[in-house]
């Protein structure tokens, strides 16, 4: 066997593979290309977007934890007019599958911000950031309500025929509940997981390590903890799943498929060796040739239990 | 900017508890500024999990100098790395000192290991301007001199040259700096630079400064390190690729 089908599908979107880069963790393209082709990659997922630009949380804002780390940024981004402005145009360039976050405060403001972004042609799919921990005002309040998620699917859909990507919160009881209702209003996939509510204290000064008290936990660490919110949602709900949680290497990305993604992300590891996306595909596709695996989409929901 | 595995060559404790890494690494050294710096994986295991931000202290035809003490996990890790082993490197990174101007004469002021960037700022400079350093610490353990000129130290417990801060010390050497065309670049602990900072605007004196913040990534990704600004309103910089040298009026400290 020569060529393998690394293509996945996330409804009516066709990745080349399923290695995703997560929204905060690739900026707007431009420095992660120096590093990993991203012609070679199946999607990459701008930083979240609001409606205006947003400024973030004041130092500090980033500790590292066990194979971990907290972050709270609070959602710094240029908004939307700037991004289509002055970022689109590199991201034209590529040709890899650009998919928008977008993150709000209001449902209004989602709505908005979808209407905005639907008519530039570049961007091929969105994803919904309902669940930011670090932001008080909506964020993760929306993504711990399930009607709050119910009605920014409905809204967002009756807005876009682009592919709609919910991502969940794992700060909640039942994932799958959020990715049925989810499902109900109209999202093609949900992504699954964001960032664990942390929170670190320096033990001499008795403060937190982190300005705004508590941050959203990613990397290695929390890789356990999404792998089983991914196959609760397999289990329970028909809807692709983009799995996304401490992916280190090649092996963690065959792990997820096998829990049930469709395609994952790969977050915290673009910090700390930005060429390994790349690698990461090329290390599927011979994965995939020793195993005498065809279709690397036959992995997706593979589990035996 | 790129990541490249190059070769240890040398650990060297200069000071109590400060460690100086000696690397040999032609492609980085063709390119790296003073005041740029490098972020090091220093394990490939999950803890510590992210690299570790260094300034460049100093280079030497085909080497690369860096100082550090150890601070935790990861610098611990570093300082007993085994000799001919190899880092990966990740870097040039941020934007250095610009040491171009029309001034006589350097002046670099540096608390603790804030000393680190300014051996490779005196190369650079040795021939071209006057340079004058005053160098300051807790006490004579924690004031850094390596390969620096013309040093003036201060100790906050006076066991080494003048008692107090260097910034006061800089005050007690005005006139000096006054009959002088003079630049300032500095690097060290916030409450220094931030005395500092009125001291440069009190006199009017023109200062670069390099500064610090935790960041995960080290090149404009993660968005974890800002700086507020003073030029545009309610906006942040960051340290990583904004800095980590600024004008010292162009940041909040």
């Amino acid at each position: 066997m020569s060529t393998v089908d690394l293509s996945v599908k996330i409804g009516s979107l066709i990745l080349r593979n399923p290695v995703m880069l997560a929204s905060g963790t690739v900026g707007y393209g431009n420095e992660m290309a120096e590093f990993t082709d991203l012609n070679k990659l199946g999607g990459i997922v701008t930083k979240s977007l609001s409606l205006k630009p947003r400024k973030g949380n004041p130092p500090q804002r980033i500790v590292e934890t066990p194979a971990g780390m907290l972050n709270a940024i609070g959602l710094a981004n240029v908004g939307v007019e700037v991004f289509l402005r002055e970022k689109i145009p590199f991201l034209k360039q590529f040709d890899v599958p650009l998919i928008c976050n977008i993150a709000a405060s209001t449902i209004e403001e989602y709505v908005e911000c979808t209407k905005i972004l639907t008519v530039e042609e570049t961007i091929k799919a969105f994803e919904i950031n309902v669940s930011c921990p670090n932001v008080r005002e909506g964020g993760l309040s929306f993504g711990n309500d399930l009607k709050s998620v119910a009605t920014i699917t409905d809204k967002d859909r009756a807005v876009t025929n682009k592919p709609l990507i919910m991502k969940l919160s794992p700060n909640v009881s039942y994932i799958a509940e959020f990715a049925k209702t989810a499902k109900e209003n109209g999202a093609d996939a949900v992504s699954a997981i964001n960032t664990l509510v942390g929170a670190a204290f320096n033990i001499f000064t008795r403060k937190p390590k982190i300005q705004n008290v508590t941050g959203g936990l990613s990397g290695p660490a929390i890789k356990p903890v999404a792998i089983a919110k991914v196959l609760e949602i397999s289990r329970q709900v028909d809807i692709p799943i983009i799995g996304i949680g401490g992916i280190m290497d090649w092996r963690d990305v065959i792990e997820f498929m096998i829990a049930g993604s469709s395609a994952i992300q790969i977050g915290t590891l673009n910090f700390i060796d930005p060429s390994a996306p790349g690698k990461i595909v090329q290390q599927l596709e011979e994965h995939c040739i020793k195993n005498g695996i065809a279709k690397i989409s036959s992995l997706i929901a593979s589990y035996q239990l | 900017m790129f990541i490249i595995n190059s070769p240890l060559e040398e650990i060297l404790e200069i000071n109590h508890h400060i460690y100086l890494l000696k690397i040999f690494s032609p492609e980085l050294t063709s390119i790296i500024k003073p005041g740029q710096f490098l972020n090091i994986r220093v394990s490939e295991r999950v803890f510590p999990l992210l690299r570790r931000p260094f300034s460049v202290c100093d280079v030497d035809s085909d080497h690369l100098y860096l100082m550090f003490n150890i601070m935790g996990e990861g610098t611990s890790i570093l300082a007993h790395k085994p000799i001919g082993s190899t880092l990966d490197i990740l870097g040039p990174l941020g934007n250095g000192f610009n040491l171009d101007g029309n001034y006589e004469t350097a002046v670099i002021v540096a608390g603790g290991l804030g000393a680190a960037p300014f051996p490779y700022v005196t190369r650079m400079l040795n021939g071209k301007k006057n340079i004058l350093s005053f160098i300051g610490g807790r006490t004579r353990d924690d004031v850094i001199t390596y390969n620096l000129k013309n040093v003036k130290e201060a100790s906050d417990d006076g066991s080494l040259g003048f008692k107090g801060n260097v910034v006061q010390l800089l005050e007690n050497n005005l006139e000096l700096l006054k009959s002088n065309k003079i630049k300032i670049f500095s690097c060290g602990p916030t409450v220094m630079l931030r005395a500092l900072k009125e001291f440069c605007l009190k006199h009017n004196f023109e200062c670069e400064v390099s500064t610090e913040c935790a960041m995960a990534c080290g090149f404009g990704i993660c968005q974890g390190c800002p700086i507020e600004s003073t030029t545009e309103k309610d906006k942040y910089l960051l340290v990583c690729k904004d800095g980590p040298v600024f004008n010292i009026r162009d940041v909040v400290i």
